[in-house]
């Protein structure tokens, strides 16, 4: 066991240094000039030249890489061109922001998720059935920008039962964490969770169906075993590929989300990187998207430990 | 899900469909909560980022200059105004020594006073690289305005002296720019700036309580301050970040803020429906296009170049932009006192546009075919792609070719500051990109004179005319705010006359107020005075 955990953590080295590869080639590609924000409308050359080396962008590409993995590793991602501020004190509260609401946002589809899914795969009437995946198309399918503003419009413009934009004034102190907190994290909270409430509850009911179809719940049966019994059986044997796709989608809420936030103006991840993208803000982008990328490695890495504990069948292969 | 509706259009349905009466909207007290367009705070140490924006709500609010803009007519465009300098002239031999008396009495909001040595200390600031104070990052910011910056010292402690590099009457307005932050603060802060960012501290109407990086900023007022008829009306000032504009349509609407910067266009009859306030005004920007006079560009040919004038259906343009724009007559607005007397009209006739276009020897059969550079967004940029495409086609109509190299604002901003001549900008004929007239060296001096191409000026496209060239001369250094406003209206007259750009419409600089907002008087500016209004 300590083997495998050992493992498919070297494993996860090579796949951060590929991604750190891939996102600084990938941003060092588009066109324009990464200062460009900065300058003032009259900038000499010599202002220009300036600001380029401050920055480092004056040395070769490869240079430049190794010098930032370098920095990385060190823990020091930089400096913000726009706001001169080190990232990591841009990246971490955003990061924190996002972690609030995708917590809130998965926790509610984890919840909604699998009590339809289980409410479907269990059900032999057809009627739950088609109703439970017609929402979970619905889920899916509905763009969550587009859901977000029709939430803001019945929730926040016409009912005014809800703030439209924004964090709360407590933001992520949980410890004050109040009313009005809460009542600016409903309405995104409920965006994010449309769509993997819908991938879970899909998951949930093709794994409990498939699951139930299977000889040894049959011989269950037959044994006589009390439905409890049974259906924790069949909860155990769906529950491998379930939390994996339950862990993929925590991944993907924690890499935030830069349609919903901006249109809730929430301060997350998405919300910075959209930010830096309109700025060409280079160093925000790069240490942005490396702490996200490392988040989502790590999470499905969890999630892969945690498979092995519930189903040994994974350790062995 | 094939149906897409946008996001706007479900906010309209809604608001026109509800009509709620705005007396269940919840009162703010003595709040004033703003949304703005910016998606951070910009820099609050002194010299702020971010544009016209970052000066209006971060410049103005927390600062002074030692000239400041007189903001509190909505009639006239906003002249300068003494701020922490009482009075300043220049030396009548050198031309180039100003003398600046500072008003007495005036305290940074950490109660340390205002005297010149503090000036000396800020220009320090932003020139003297080897001061322990200099900060890169404002000295960036403060750019445009400090090159004309030779020395400067202390006279008295109510007194400074500053030197300019040669003969600069435009200084003055550059002076404007250039805000005063707390020596005291600073070293309170032990020499960060990091740190000063969170607690900065200037002279202005406003003093920052907190600053939340990319969510709010959030204000008090300076119930000390110099001028007693600034003093704020409200007691604070909230700030909040919000990049999209029906995210701030929606907190408007919902009553979440009282004052949304640049409302979308197409949702100024809810906004109206809705019972809020929708205030407009001419300030110094225009939307032109920026004309290339290399050898290979039609527009060396002034025929092409007003042709191109006269083909544009402004009228039509701005019922496109929901009424938010103003036609355009030139480079500033006809009332400025810059605009003077040209003889050629910017109208819409596409007959007479035609005719020129056939004297240039071009015509149905053989277009002039031409490259235009344009951004997809960007400050001051209204909107981009529609407004081209609109253009687009006026110009088809009369016998151009135009293709349109479309690429974001930041690359287009550095496509201009290259100037023409770039590699990257061969084969453009004009760039699409906004431009002020605030003052007169970005207006008109900086624009039309052939000795100011990029990276000292602003003649992107490399526009010489001798006569226009003389008047820019003389006005940069007549010393007489008269003598210096009719030189450079005979320069206007002269550009529009040699179209030296084509103009097509100046924005209207709309926000949108919640229906208890009184006191705010819309200033011929980019920048706009916060200190009179509130909330009801």
């Amino acid at each position: 066991m300590h083997l495998y955990v050992l493992r498919r953590l070297l494993y996860t080295i090579p796949i951060i240094v590929g991604v750190t590869l891939v996102c600084f080639s990938f941003i060092h590609l588009a066109p324009g000039d990464p200062i460009s924000a900065v300058l003032p409308e009259n900038a000499s050359a010599a202002v220009v030249a300036e600001i380029r080396k401050a920055y480092g962008f004056d040395k070769p590409l490869p240079v430049q890489y190794l010098i930032w993995l370098g920095n990385v590793v060190s823990g020091d991602f930089g400096t913000s061109i726009m706001t001169r501020r080190p990232v990591a004190s841009e990246v971490a509260p955003a990061v924190a922001n996002t972690a609030l609401l995708a917590f809130s946002a998965i926790s509610l589809s984890f919840i909604l998720g699998i009590v339809l899914g289980l409410s479907a795969g269990f059900s032999d009437r057809r009627v739950t059935d088609r109703s439970v995946t017609a929402i979970a198309v619905t889920g899916i399918s509905i763009p969550h920008y587009w859901l977000g503003m029709v939430l803001v419009v019945v929730f926040a413009v016409l009912l005014r039962a809800l703030p439209a934009t924004g964090m709360g004034p407590s933001g992520i102190d949980i410890l004050h964490f109040g009313l009005e907190d809460l009542r600016h994290l409903v309405l995104p909270a409920i965006t994010l969770s449309m769509i993997p409430t819908g991938i879970i509850a899909r998951s949930v009911r093709a794994m409990v169906a498939e699951v139930r179809r299977q000889e040894f719940v049959q011989t269950l049966k037959g044994k006589g075993l009390r439905r409890g019994r049974i259906f924790l059986h069949i909860i155990k044997n769906a529950a491998p590929p379930i939390l994996a796709i339950m862990g993929l989608q925590f991944a993907q809420l924690l890499g935030g989300s830069i349609l919903v936030e901006t249109v809730f103006a929430w301060p997350g991840t998405g919300f910075l990187l959209n930010s830096a993208i309109t700025t060409r803000d280079l160093p925000l982008l790069q240490g942005t998207v490396i702490v996200l990328a490392t988040f989502f490695v790590m999470t499905n890495l969890l999630v892969d430990i945690v498979q092995t504990f519930l189903d040994p069948r994974v350790r062995r292969a | 899900m094939t149906t897409r509706i946008s996001r706007r259009a479900l906010l309209t349905a809604a608001v026109t469909a509800a009509a709620v009466p705005q007396t269940t909207r919840a009162q703010a007290g003595s709040v004033l909560r703003v949304g703005m367009t910016l998606a951070d705070i910009p820099l609050t140490t002194g010299q702020p980022s971010q544009g016209g924006e970052g000066q209006r709500f971060i410049g103005v609010t927390l600062y002074d200059a030692l000239i400041n803009w007189d903001l509190s007519r909505a009639d006239v465009a906003a002249p300068l105004a003494p701020g922490l300098a009482l009075s300043w002239e220049v030396d009548a031999a050198t031309r180039t020594v100003w003398t600046f008396k500072l008003r007495p009495g005036v305290k940074f909001h950490d109660g340390s006073d205002f005297t010149a040595e503090s000036v000396v200390w800020n220009f320090d600031k932003l020139l003297n690289k080897t001061a322990p104070q200099f900060d890169q990052a404002q000295a960036t910011q403060s750019g445009p305005w400090i090159g004309t910056i030779a020395s400067y010292r202390v006279v008295d402690p109510l007194t400074v002296e500053i030197v300019n590099k040669a003969p600069d009457a435009v200084f003055p307005y550059q002076a404007v720019n250039l805000y005063m932050s707390s020596p005291a603060r600073w070293k309170e802060m032990g020499g960060d700036w990091a740190k000063v960012a969170q607690a900065p501290s200037g002279t202005g109407p406003w003093a920052m309580d907190k600053v939340v990086p990319r969510e709010r900023a959030e204000m008090r007022r300076n119930a000390a301050y110099w001028d007693p008829k600034r003093i704020p009306k409200s007691e604070r000032m909230i700030l909040r970040c919000m990049p999209d504009s029906t995210t701030r349509l929606a907190a408007l609407l919902s009553g979440q803020v009282d004052w949304i910067e640049a409302p979308p266009p197409d949702a100024v009859p809810q906004i109206k429906s809705a019972g809020m306030q929708l205030v407009t005004n001419v300030y110094p920007h225009i939307w032109p296009y920026q004309l290339s006079f290399q050898a290979s560009s039609p527009f060396q040919d002034i025929r092409l170049r007003k042709a191109a004038n006269l083909a544009i259906d402004r009228d039509g343009l701005v019922k496109l932009l929901g009424g938010l724009a103003l036609p355009a007559k030139g480079m500033v607005t006809p009332k400025h006192p810059w605009f003077g007397k040209p003889s050629f009209d910017l109208r819409y006739d596409p007959d007479a546009a035609r005719a020129l276009i056939k004297d240039a020897g071009f015509g149905p059969s053989k277009p002039v075919k031409i490259k235009f550079l344009i951004s997809t967004s960007g400050s001051g940029q209204m909107q981009p792609l529609p407004m081209n495409e609109f253009i687009q086609e006026n110009l088809r109509e009369v016998g151009f070719d135009v293709s349109l190299d479309v690429m974001d604002w930041e690359a287009l901003r550095a496509r201009r500051r290259g100037g023409v001549e770039l590699p990257e900008n061969k084969g453009a004929d004009g760039l699409n990109n906004s431009w002020g007239f605030g003052d007169p060296d970005l207006g008109l001096i900086g624009t039309g004179w052939s000795q100011k191409r990029p990276p000292g000026g602003y003649n992107w496209g490399g526009f010489a005319d001798a006569e226009a060239d003389g008047y820019a001369s003389q006005a940069k250094v007549e010393f007489d705010p008269a003598k210096q406003d009719a030189l450079l209206a005979k320069l206007h007259t002269r550009l529009v006359d040699q179209a030296m750009w084509i103009w097509v419409v100046h924005d209207l600089n709309p926000r949108a107020l919640g229906p208890k907002v009184k006191g705010f008087v819309s200033a011929q500016s980019w920048l706009q005075d916060l200190t009179p209004v509130w909330v009801g």
